[in-house]
């Protein structure tokens, strides 16, 4: 029961992270968010003894997805607000 | 204000769909029949300590092997998208990345070999402890990232990448090929003496196949990541 | 019902794993941006995984790791339900694959001059 317990703590810790993800207009903070509910869910695999799928989502889900996605930004001059997205007349006009 | 509504309709009906699985099914109290035998079978079978292991290697060995395949198409997909034509980015454009750091540049030098090690020592002992080919895999592509960030302009040799790759990947079929000539079918881990339950050496040929999931799985997602550097040709 | 007997009937990974899905099928309905997308995706693949792993999680058992502690005879009865676990393994690493593809659609895009929102690629609906 202390376990069941434990894991609907860290239940409600990844919905809110999830629901600020979906919400905070910066990309970078939903970006480190996103990571933080993998982050919460390997704590529940390894709370409910799949330690294999605790390593995994850690390593994989949490690390390098996000690194996957910072370079991801870095690569389409993305910026960092969400919604400003017109796109800069040195991008437009040197490139097609 | 339309989308909105449809939005909230679409999660609502989601939601009334997936209220019962949260709620009424509650847990259950013995593993089903399938699992039970597993558990019970894994060890005498192929002497896995692991019983995750032994289902991922070789009760259910096919669907890791469609898996590695669905991964390299992905990889290739990222690598085929992403090249330096495609972005328009020609070589004209100036190195703008600025140097790494030295304290970055000396710890990566310090910490490449000791990941690839930890890497390494994942994926050997995948069939006794937790972990195993795909996290060792990960860790490896990590050290390989550690290197791309300490040397923004140094590039990846894709020689050496694709051909781990391609041998590590031919070498999991030829294993799988051998399960199915001298033992009872395909990816069947019993070509090797199976040893003792939580020695190194046991578990017949699964600490291989895995050793070759794990180069495999690092090489692709090394892959990824250079891809994703745009530095491609 | 009580309280007591309501809360023993919640698989409480499950519950958080069919809400993770809620809020992930929300973000990808609700915001425009491609990369906005590709986030709520990741956030809706972790609630599937919680969701699948909820089938093989029984109360006070351990990992379905064989040692000197736990051998054969009695491991069916000490140890949790090792096949989801073999199952999600997979489909995380699965998922970092499709992640990448997307992003790198993504940047495509953004490359040969489009925007990041999907609002601008409304012409090429059909």
């Amino acid at each position: 029961m202390l376990v069941d317990a434990a894991i609907l703590v860290s239940g409600f810790v990844m919905i809110a992270a999830g629901i600020g993800a979906v919400l905070a207009r910066s990309l970078l903070v939903s970006i480190l968010l996103s990571g933080g509910v993998s982050l919460v869910a390997s704590l529940v695999f390894l709370l409910m003894g799949a330690p294999d799928v605790a390593m995994t989502e850690a390593a994989i889900g949490s690390g390098l997805t996000t690194v996957v996605y910072l370079y991801a930004m870095a690569r389409a001059r993305q910026p960092d607000e969400e919604d400003a997205d017109p796109l800069g007349d040195a991008v437009k006009g040197g490139r097609r | 204000m339309m989308r909105r509504v449809l939005v909230f309709l679409a999660v609502a009906g989601l939601a009334a769909a997936l209220l019962p699985l949260a709620l009424g099914t509650g847990v259950p109290e013995a593993p089903g029949a399938l699992a039970t035998a597993y558990l019970e079978d894994a060890p005498g079978d192929f002497g896995a300590a692991n019983v995750v292991t032994a289902i991922v290697v070789s009760y259910r060995g096919f669907d890791t092997l469609g898996e590695v395949a669905v991964l390299f198409a992905a990889t290739a997909g990222v690598g085929a998208l992403l090249t330096r034509k495609r972005l328009g980015i020609g070589d004209a454009e100036p190195a703008d990345k600025p140097a790494a750091t030295e304290i970055l540049v000396t710890a990566t030098g310090l910490l490449t070999g000791l990941l690839v090690m930890f890497g390494v020592y994942i994926f050997l002992h995948g069939h006794l402890t937790p972990g195993g080919g795909f996290q060792g895999g990960v860790v490896i592509a990590t050290a390989l990232l550690l290197g791309l960030l300490a040397r923004p302009e140094s590039k990846l040799s894709h020689g050496i990448l694709s051909a781990v790759e391609s041998l590590s990947g031919a070498a999991y079929v030829g294993m799988g090929l051998a399960g199915a000539f001298l033992a009872w079918g395909f990816l069947d881990p019993r070509v090797l003496p199976l040893g003792r339950i939580g020695s190194l050496v046991s578990a017949g040929s699964i600490p291989v196949i895995y050793s070759l999931i794990g180069l495999k799985v690092g090489a692709e997602l090394s892959g990824i990541l250079d891809a994703l550097k745009g530095d491609r040709e | 019902m009580s309280i007591l007997e309501f809360v023993s009937r919640i698989n409480p990974v499950a519950a958080s794993g069919a809400v993770l899905v809620l809020v992930g099928v929300w973000g990808v309905l609700a915001r425009p941006n491609l990369f906005k997308i590709a986030i709520a995706t990741s956030v809706l693949e972790t609630g599937v995984n919680l969701v699948i792993l909820s089938t093989g999680y029984i109360r006070g058992r351990t990992a379905p790791i064989l040692d000197s502690a736990a051998d054969a005879s009695t491991a069916a009865a000490r140890m949790t339900d090792p096949v989801p676990q073999a199952l999600v393994l997979t489909a995380i690493v699965i998922g970092l694959a499709v992640t990448a593809l997307q992003l790198s659609y993504a940047v495509r895009l953004r490359a040969a001059g489009g925007g990041s929102s999907i609002e601008s690629y409304g012409d090429e609906k059909w």
